[in-house]
């Protein structure tokens, strides 16, 4: 119960942090995706289930507020959760390697993903001016935020999973 | 899942039926004018205040550490100025257009209301997209203080964009920097019908697309005003877009398109002002009271 309120105290504080602060803390425009932080790590972490609805709950609150489409957020955080589960089994905590690339992998499909469902369904097939302008740029800013935020998420989780 | 003893539906069933949520939400979304209705209010309440907490210590601090020498007094002093700079562009816009439209649209002015007459409401922009990918903002004024759907928003005598979105405190506004906004425009002068595009390209020069103008004696230059146009369906007309910059010929010769400059400093909105008449309302008004 206290790691369910946890996690949603944190999805809360990292979608207020990225919609405010970051914001003003955006560097060429570019702010970082806290969130996806989260979603990845609970997947890997915590296995399918907790990133799915990490993932769930992460989109819902984006579509809620700077969406247009309901629940498009919400559906691909899910996947991407529910896709980092798998790699649970190989996760061991220590080693930084694995998260790094996982969330790596995540942020890319994150990019990918709004850039093939809302740019290039309206037939903007500038791609390489998204990559290099919007996601490259996010994945390089997220993955410095990630070197403190996945720290904390673990340590955490370390912490809370062994008091249940 | 350590902790849990009793039966779990299989993740995939639960994935799935998430999955068929999502996408009846999303079409659902699509389809109908539903926006989240009651989520809309429930997120609000918990996340609004806290929002609005942040941002004042956020916007203390900017405050700081940009003026440090400046005095609050001065600050707040510069704010009413700015205030009154606005309404003043508002104006001297609306004059302007007087002066140029005074003939060619003689018909036209005595059915029309001056937007400076319009009821507005002030607003803080309490917090920005999370994602890069687009421009919309939410405000910390919503269906309690009056705000709907399809209300224009202003800042610094210029158009910002239009409210997309509404819970009871709080309003989603898509800036026309938006990559998927498009604004039914004239330009001042010549009173000559384009279109204003986002474009996210281009937003990295600070500039949006001009549009589908027709110009046929080349009468359009650089730096002419750009206002909201009468044929606008949810824009109040004159509102000050910006200027235009470069056009060119479109390859069938009969439009010109460009870009154009935005009057306002998005980089840097912290207050808005929302007028809080819709256009359908103000033009039906107008009919009756004839």
């Amino acid at each position: 119960m206290k790691r369910k309120i946890f996690i949603a105290l944190m999805i809360l504080i990292c979608f207020l942090l990225q919609s405010t602060v970051f914001q003003s803390l955006a560097v060429a425009s570019i702010s970082p995706n806290l969130l996806i932080v989260l979603v990845s790590s609970y997947g890997f972490m915590r296995g399918k289930r907790e990133g799915m609805f990490v993932g769930f709950f992460c989109g819902l609150l984006e579509d809620i507020f700077y969406g247009r489409l309901l629940g498009m957020h919400a559906l691909l955080y899910m996947f991407i959760g529910y896709g980092n589960g798998y790699f649970n089994s190989i996760f061991y905590g220590e080693d930084i390697k694995l998260p790094i690339g996982l969330i790596t992998l995540s942020e890319l499909l994150y990019g990918l993903g709004t850039y093939a469902i809302m740019f290039l369904m309206r037939s903007r097939f500038a791609f390489w001016f998204y990559l290099r302008r919007i996601i490259l740029p996010e994945l390089l800013y997220t993955l410095v935020v990630t070197l403190f935020l996945y720290r904390l998420v673990y340590w955490a989780g370390q912490k809370l999973g062994r008091e249940n | 899942m350590n902790e849990k003893n009793h039966i779990q539906f299989p993740n995939k069933y639960v994935l799935l039926v998430l999955t068929i949520l999502c996408v009846g939400l999303m079409s659902l979304s699509f389809l109908t004018n539903f926006d989240g209705g009651y989520l809309n209010d429930l997120s609000g309440k918990v996340l609004i205040p806290v929002q609005q907490g942040i941002n004042a210590i956020g916007g203390w601090a900017r405050d700081k550490v940009e003026t440090l020498e400046e005095l609050q007094a001065v600050q707040s002093e510069n704010e009413e100025l700015r205030e009154q700079v606005a309404e003043l562009t508002l104006e001297n816009n609306m004059l302007l257009q007087e002066r140029y439209e005074l003939e060619a649209l003689r018909e036209l002015y005595e059915l029309d209301d001056d937007y400076s007459d319009l009821e507005k409401v002030a607003a803080n922009v309490i917090g920005k997209d999370s994602g890069n990918w687009f421009n919309m903002f939410i405000i910390d004024k919503g269906s309690d203080d009056g705000i709907e759907v399809d209300m224009n928003v202003i800042a610094d005598g210029g158009l910002v964009g239009i409210v997309t979105k509404v819970g009871s405190n709080w309003a989603q506004v898509c800036s026309i920097i938006d990559d998927m906004s498009n604004v039914s425009a004239m330009i001042l002068k010549t009173s000559d019908l384009c279109y204003v595009r986002g474009d996210l390209e281009m937003i990295t020069e600070g500039t949006l697309q001009l549009n589908q103008l027709r110009d046929e004696d080349d009468e359009v230059e650089t730096g002419d005003k750009v206002v909201t146009s009468y044929a606008s369906a949810k824009y109040h007309k004159g509102i000050l877009i910006g200027y235009v910059g470069e056009l060119t010929t479109d390859s069938n010769n009969l439009t010109k398109s460009g870009t154009l400059t935005p009057a306002v400093d998005f980089e840097h909105l912290s207050a808005v002002l929302v007028i809080t008449e819709l256009k359908q309302q103000v033009d039906t008004d107008s009919v009756e009271s004839e």
